[in-house]
């Protein structure tokens, strides 16, 4: 867009709002890894200052070597990989569906899955729990992922359905006139293109299984099954004291979800945008 | 917009049928319009059913059970005092002083963090929509509380809340604004803040990503035109800018609404909805119930509630929305 001109005063506030912006949206990750760093001895003394004195990464080699947070870790790698794994699939084929098909009962099932997203969730964790427990699946990953893909084929599936969109429909039907199968004309010809798409689907499911805490909660007691999250909580309820730990063991569980947003951060609003301009 | 399909599949349909019964002349017709069938009724349905199975056995099924725990007594630290009892729990409901307060919270909770979500989100898109140094970079950092694990959010906020290792109450007080750096997550009158300030800074990067884009598909046209015109860019804000902003405004925030009235995680983790349940909103109160007390016939009646209060919110915005696209 051409500037066409810029009163200093107004190139001032812009640059100020930028900066409180910035300030308002990293100082909390800041202060997170300020106390990771800082020695537990000098937590209080230095508790207002914006850097501490001394540095230390004993709080990082005491949480993963001394706690069981390696093992939540992996368990919440496990969870989210299979979550995200499972839902992209099943939602390619959904949107892939939704895209390329005009059948009955179109309208009501996309109804139905919008509302889902809808009602409180936390309705439905009761009668989960009392399922899961029928099943004697209490304390086990596997039903952590079944859950969590269910609650995320919808929003992937429209997801998927708009990168599908995005695809014109010429390249299949030239591969199928050309003698492919249309499951043929989808492997060989679509699913190529849609591999950005699969990957934001991919890393939107993954974070948002990494950050799920009420049903791991309910479903899962056992400490050796815990997730990340409730890991940490059961961490922080239990030894409300360590702070050091506690600010390492999160800055730990941001990275997984930050190296996934860089992935897929480019493509938040390339695809809303397309999508606005369609709709 | 969806109709003429659904009929067209239904004509296909009723053809196949006949042409499969009655006429027998050219066998090949006829598989072609058996295949043309198979392709309508049957393909979609083989990429579709895993969603739907799923769907339906994690979120529908659930669902209907939970309407019906409802009315029925199912306390699991009192497992023989179990079967159906009317509308005794929506009884105990309308007598919960708990779940009025808590009623009251979700509209504190929901109204100030969508106002501030909004604005500061709109703010940032229109910031984000202009050029400057950096841009990329500071685009990926003021969008990064998004990415930030809502758990870790909670647990980071109510950290730099607590006075003995945060900032925040040593800085208000500095300020004036607190007579003292004490604990605002313990004070009743103060708590429901700290959530909502969390809110806030986690939800903004959502408001800015989706109103950035709409503001991206406003043709610049528009702006050069009033520009050569002599509008001033308060006039291109309000004449051009808001306008073409208000249809996904309206959708954003609607559907936002409804999430953030839902979301307790944030509340459940930072205050666990204390002290003496100040902070409590309606959902957070049926995860603690469900949860610490075991009661689920009295979470899902509360649940119930819940539901069809933001059915009504949803209808009647809808019905707003009508009238106000017919004007």
């Amino acid at each position: 867009m051409s500037q066409i001109r810029t009163h200093p005063l107004a190139t001032i506030g812009k640059y100020t709002a930028l900066a409180l912006y910035l300030a308002f949206a990293l100082l909390p990750l800041y202060w997170l890894l300020k106390i990771a760093v800082t020695p537990d001895r000098l937590i209080f003394t230095d508790g207002v200052e914006l850097w501490p004195s001394e540095l230390t990464t004993d709080n990082f080699r005491s949480v993963l070597f001394k706690t069981d947070f390696l093992a939540y870790f992996g368990n919440s790698l496990f969870v989210s990989l299979g979550t995200a794994a499972a839902t992209t699939l099943i939602a390619a084929g959904a949107g892939y569906a939704f895209s390329r098909f005009n059948f009955a009962g179109k309208r009501i099932i996309i109804a139905v899955m919008l509302v889902t997203q809808m009602f409180p969730l936390l309705m439905i964790i009761a009668p989960i729990y009392r399922i899961v427990a029928n099943f004697g699946m209490l304390n086990s990953l596997t039903s952590l992922i079944v859950v969590y893909t269910a609650f995320n084929i919808p929003f992937a599936t429209f997801l998927m359905q708009s990168f599908f969109d995005g695809i014109p429909k010429d390249l299949e039907e030239a591969a199928m006139m050309d003698g492919c199968t249309r499951f043929q004309a989808l492997r060989k010809v679509i699913f190529p293109l849609t591999l950005p798409g699969l990957g934001a689907t991919l890393g939107f499911v993954f974070t948002a299984a990494w950050s799920e805490l009420l049903f791991a909660l309910m479903l899962i007691s056992k400490n050796d099954a815990m997730t990340f999250p409730v890991g940490l909580l059961t961490f922080v309820s239990k030894f409300s004291v360590d702070w050091g730990q506690m600010m390492a063991a999160g800055v730990l569980a941001l990275i997984p979800s930050c190296l996934f947003f860089i992935f897929i951060q480019r493509y938040l609003v390339q695809g809303l945008t397309s999508g606005a301009v369609k709709g | 917009m969806g109709r003429t399909p659904d009929r067209r599949i239904r004509e296909v349909e009723s053809q196949a049928v006949t042409t499969r019964t009655a006429q027998h002349t050219a066998p090949g017709a006829v598989r072609a319009r058996r295949s043309l069938y198979l392709q309508y009724l049957v393909e979609p349905f083989i990429y579709l059913s895993p969603a739907i199975v799923l769907i339906g056995a994690v979120m529908l099924i659930p669902l209907i059970i939970g309407i019906s725990y409802s009315f029925q007594a199912i306390d699991l630290l009192r497992p023989f005092n179990t079967g159906w009892i009317g509308f005794e729990n929506y009884l105990a409901l309308w007598s919960d002083r708990k779940f009025w307060i808590a009623l009251q919270n979700t509209f504190t909770w929901t109204f100030w963090s969508i106002t501030f979500q909004f604005l500061l989100g709109l703010g940032l898109a229109l910031l984000l929509n202009t050029q400057f140094h950096g841009k990329k970079l500071f685009q990926a950092l003021v969008f990064l509380p998004w990415a930030v694990p809502t758990f870790l959010s909670a647990l980071t906020w109510a950290w730099l809340f607590n006075p003995v290792i945060g900032p925040l109450p040593h800085w208000l007080a500095a300020l004036g604004v607190l007579s003292e750096p004490y604990n605002i997550l313990g004070d009743p009158a103060l708590a429901m803040w700290g959530p909502i300030v969390a809110n806030i800074w986690f939800g903004v990067p959502f408001f800015a990503i989706t109103l950035l884009a709409a503001l991206q598909s406003i043709p610049s046209e528009l702006y050069e035109a009033a520009e050569i015109d002599g509008a001033t860019s308060w006039q291109c804000f309000t004449k051009i800018t808001l306008p073409f902003l208000a249809p996904m405004i309206a959708i954003t925030v609607m559907l936002r609404t409804i999430w953030i009235a839902n979301f307790a995680d944030l509340i459940f983790v930072m205050t666990g909805g204390g002290p003496a349940n100040s902070t409590h909103i309606v959902s957070s109160y049926i995860f603690t119930t469900a949860f610490r007390k075991l009661d689920f016939g009295y979470a899902s009646a509360v649940a119930v509630a819940l539901l069809l209060l933001l059915l009504f919110y949803a209808v009647v915005l809808l019905w707003l929305r009508k009238k106000l696209v017919r004007v």
